[in-house]
């Protein structure tokens, strides 16, 4: 049940951006898989009248003002990029896979 | 893409399929700060002045709610027949693309704050106005996304570039994307029902005040759904047509792609399910990428943020302050008016009723105010292809003019050149009427030689008229009017002549 193929190690890769191997393919799935047995173990300690939860604390509708206050220094935030041009981020051309 | 110019008419493809569409507009909420941090949200603003470490997604920054962004949702919500969810999340879909610092955006995904409205809208048919119930499946919010300008190679589009600028200031501004149930059974209304529904919810968001809801800004975008089947088959694969960001594209999207589709379907082909981009400049799409299947985005509950579960006391308040709804107004507009319902539908299909409003208030004949709206200048705005409002005339000008109309010195010729002149951004009014002469000839003198010179010119005519036939004096008000360049008053022209040949109506 906790298994995860090969192939779904493949497509996870993809959508990450990973140019993975066919060894490293399979180090991985094996490795992931360890990892998801570990968290199915969780799942069968949890008694029924706990319900799964996204977030440590339970503490609902934390809300701020709609007030607006400065933000950062531009030539501070440019300077931290790679490449700007223009007061922009400059980043390399996009989406080749679109034009497959 | 060889089937991408083989295209049936609207008409025809009607004939043989039937449209399902489906609308996603996303709505920019007019607050002062972004949604997760205290950034400005100011349109216009240059270039990555209205960062934080939040909404750059730096390292250990931490986002907290905006509370007047939960609320305004909560109204539309109301405002939209909508159920608001007692406990609700966040959600983060991944993906990669740099308008997103954090490579993921802040969604909602399976659990939308509101869901299950719907939006009565009117189209004009052949047999009057109809109301098409538009049911809405969610309403949730989002952060909106940074803007990319493609640079180098040909076009500015994503093909052919060989690197973007991206520019944070949009990036975590409140962004509410409102979702319809799939509408079925519209058959040829399909372009003017989305039309009426985009126009409708725009007319919303403006009576809430949550939003500036100006779509050439992008405060409020449209996508397109549309799948087409036989009479009776099963759904077809449905397109997604983005881009779409004025009220007029959102007709004309629906009707090329119904267009493409029924040309890709009766040539045996079939229809892909992809995302496509509109062209405001042809009123065409062209394809994008194939649809990465929503799994592909790996949502999962924002662990940053804690839910939001709005007290149903919270919510009765926000629902006891909504304002008069639109549909509302209209029909208390329609009486104070004295108006029928289409011409009405008129009015909120061309975007005027804020503008009649607004030029009654200024002093003109709701009337005159209608007239000018839905005449004159909504022919200028669609040659120009622009929005009636956007349209380069305000309601104090058009108060000018009827003034000056009520008072002789104009005519309805000579106020439509003079809105020619102030269109053209030759100045004010009474800047047009000066420079180019604009003045009704009121000098007796002047109109009785012109009088009779046009009676002397057309003796068979004189005689119709000596003889009774009052109807026949047109054709020398014409005449006149033509001499005078149409600066004359016709009435008046007609009045001189009668007297002239000594005829009383």
């Amino acid at each position: 049940m906790t298994a995860i193929t090969r192939d779904e190690v493949a497509h996870l890769a993809k959508l990450a951006r990973l140019d993975l191997s066919g060894a490293e393919l399979d180090h991985y799935a094996g490795q992931l898989a360890v990892i998801l047995q570990s968290v199915a173990r969780i799942g069968e300690v949890a008694a029924d009248d706990i319900p799964p939860t996204s977030h440590p604390v339970p503490v609902e509708n934390v809300f701020r003002d709609d007030i607006a206050m400065p933000g950062l220094d531009r030539a501070e935030v440019l300077a931290a990029a790679p490449a700007t041009e223009d007061h922009r981020f400059r980043v390399p051309r996009i989406l080749d896979e679109e034009e497959a | 893409m060889s089937n991408a110019q083989l295209t049936v008419p609207f008409d025809e493809a009607m004939t043989r399929y039937e449209p399902i569409i489906g609308l996603e507009v996303h709505v920019e909420l007019g607050t002062n700060s972004k949604m997760f941090c205290s950034c400005a949200t100011a349109f216009g603003a240059p270039p990555n002045t209205q960062v934080c470490p939040v909404c750059l997604g730096l390292p250990g920054s931490m986002p907290v709610l905006n509370k007047v962004a939960v609320e305004s949702t909560i109204r539309i919500g109301l405002a939209l027949n909508c159920e608001i969810a007692t406990w609700c999340r966040f959600a983060r879909k991944n993906y990669f693309y740099p308008d997103m610092p954090k490579d993921y955006q802040v969604s909602q995904y399976d659990e939308p704050l509101c869901t299950n409205g719907w939006l009565d809208v009117t189209v004009a048919t052949d047999d009057g106005p109809q109301v098409v119930r538009v049911e809405i499946e969610r309403v949730h919010m989002e952060e909106d996304t940074g803007k990319l300008t493609h640079a180098g190679g040909a076009t500015g589009r994503i093909h052919g570039a060989d690197y973007s600028l991206v520019d944070y200031n949009r990036a975590g501004i409140p962004l509410i994307e409102i979702v319809t149930k799939t509408v079925i059974g519209t058959g040829p209304l399909a372009p003017a029902v989305a039309r009426a529904y985009v126009a409708e919810l725009r007319d919303v968001m403006r009576a809430l005040g949550v939003s500036d809801v100006r779509m050439e800004e992008g405060s409020l975008r449209c996508d397109v759904n549309l799948s087409l089947n036989e009479p009776g088959a099963g759904w077809g694969t449905r397109s997604e047509t983005k881009n779409v960001n004025s009220l007029r594209s959102v007709e004309r999207a629906v009707h090329s792609e119904i267009e493409r589709q029924a040309g890709v379907l009766d040539g045996g082909g079939r229809v892909i399910q992809e995302t496509r981009h509109f062209h405001e400049d042809t009123g065409r799409s062209t394809s994008g990428r194939s649809k990465e299947q929503a799994e592909d985005y790996r949502y999962f509950p924002e662990p940053d943020l804690v839910p939001i579960a709005p007290t149903r006391s919270w919510v009765e308040e926000l629902r006891a302050e909504l304002p008069e709804v639109p549909s509302v107004k209209r029909a208390r507009l329609q009486s104070t008016w004295g108006i029928n319902e289409f011409e009405l539908a008129t009015l909120v299909n061309a975007g005027a009723v804020e503008l009649v409003e607004s030029s009654i208030a200024a002093g003109v004949d709701p009337a005159a105010a209608r007239k000018w709206w839905t005449g004159e200048l909504l022919r200028v705005a669609n040659e120009r292809g622009v929005e009636l409002a956007d349209l380069p005339v305000t309601a104090t000008q058009i108060a000018r003019v009827e003034s000056l109309i009520a008072d002789g010195s104009l005519n309805d010729k000579l106020a439509r050149q003079v809105f020619e002149g102030v269109l053209a951004g030759e100045g004010d009014v009474d800047v047009v009427i000066a420079q180019r002469g604009l003045a009704v000839v009121s000098d007796d003198g002047a109109l009785l030689a012109a009088i009779d010179e046009a009676l002397a010119a057309q003796p068979d005519v004189v005689e119709k008229i000596k003889s009774g036939k009052i109807q026949a004096a047109g054709a020398i008000v014409g005449a006149v009017m033509k001499t005078t360049k149409g600066q004359a008053d016709a009435a008046k022209v007609r009045a001189l002549l009668l007297d002239r040949l000594g005829v009383s109506e």
